[in-house]
């Protein structure tokens, strides 16, 4: 149910950006997706294929990169992975720890079989 | 092959109406909460007990979000503060949309506080900022005391936790304890209440946090 509207969102912004007599020329859409955005990549890829079935963007692809949650020790200094959700820094201990990535839920980029199409 | 690019939130649409809702209520100088928990966690009754006792000085309205019924809209009304119920219709979240068209029915200029009960979720309700100044994640002590681990990104993205129902203490196999060391370990700042909607322990710690953040200045 969650990755279905999220998926929902990335067929919107799809659309948005490409006209529908190219739309059946789709072949993949990249999305990045944080390990802390809570999105399960396995279902966001069933919920879009799901969508865009018997649409002209049937035959896109979703093309998921995952990106680690990465944070900063404001204490060390040290950068570490916050694998399964655990913030403490595993050099000092401390708990002062910045996020510097994986949150992202963003579309990067699509790609078309064809001629470049002017976006609006 | 050609390449469109994009680099664009997918959540782009809910942030933009988000930030215009966050202008509308800062610009009537409201404070604003969208509590969150799982169903049946105790949001509504938390909201009774923090009306019944803050009315008297702070001018509240309610925006109610379901999956059906206006139940929860009819219990705050009772109460006699404005209450507007969001009824998704199946949808497990509020998104700013909903709540945008919520707001232009309430009267901003006559209120001191905006209280968002978002759909029983611990899940979507995450993702989707709605313009609140911060969120209350509401964890009941029946849910189990692993309840952070499980469901972390709403740990981490909200400012505040109320471990409610500690009234059940003794009859379940919760450790208050370690629902805090949890709780902690994926958000260290989080500032944490407990209480008890039946014996209202805990309710005016909690409401006296509350009320400082939602008075006007004078």
């Amino acid at each position: 149910m969650h990755e279905l509207s999220i998926a929902q969102n990335i067929v919107e912004i799809v659309e948005h950006y490409v006209p529908e007599p190219a739309r059946s020329d789709v072949r993949s859409v990249r999305v990045r997706v944080g390990g802390l955005s809570g999105i399960v990549p396995e279902s966001l890829e069933f919920s879009f294929s799901a969508i865009v079935a018997g649409t002209p963007l049937g035959s896109a692809r979703l093309n998921i990169e995952r990106v680690p949650a990465i944070c900063r020790c404001e204490d060390c200094s040290m950068e570490f992975e916050a694998a399964d959700f655990v913030f403490a820094c595993p050099g000092c201990g401390g708990m002062h720890t910045r996020l510097i990535s994986g949150s992202d839920l963003h579309v990067v980029d699509i790609e078309l079989e064809e001629v470049p199409v002017q976006g609006p | 092959m050609s390449v469109i690019t994009i680099e664009r939130k997918v959540l782009e649409k809910n942030d933009e109406i988000a930030r215009l809702n966050r202008a509308l209520i800062e610009g009537h100088g409201l404070f604003s909460i969208n509590i969150v928990s799982s169903p049946g966690a105790g949001k509504t009754s938390i909201l009774e007990r923090t009306i019944e006792r803050l009315r008297g000085s702070v001018r509240i309205a309610v925006i109610e979000g379901d999956v059906q019924t206006d139940f929860d809209a009819q219990r705050v009304a009772r109460y006699g503060v404005p209450a507007i119920q969001i009824v998704t219709h199946g949808g497990c979240h509020l998104e700013a949309k909903l709540v945008q068209d919520a707001l232009a029915r309430l009267d901003l200029k006559e209120l001191d506080l905006l209280v968002i009960e978002n759909v029983g979720n611990l899940v979507c309700p995450a993702n989707y900022d709605l313009g609140e100044a911060l969120k209350v994640v509401v964890l009941s002590t029946t849910e189990g005391d692993d309840k952070p681990l499980k469901y972390p990104v709403m740990f981490r993205n909200a400012s505040v936790l109320i471990i409610n129902k500690t009234d059940l203490l003794p009859y379940v196999s919760c450790d208050l304890e370690t629902v805090r060391r949890n709780a902690l370990q994926i958000n260290p700042q989080l500032r944490i209440f407990e209480t008890s909607c039946t014996t209202q322990t805990g309710i005016p710690e909690w409401c006296r946090w509350l009320e400082e953040r939602s008075r006007r200045p004078s």
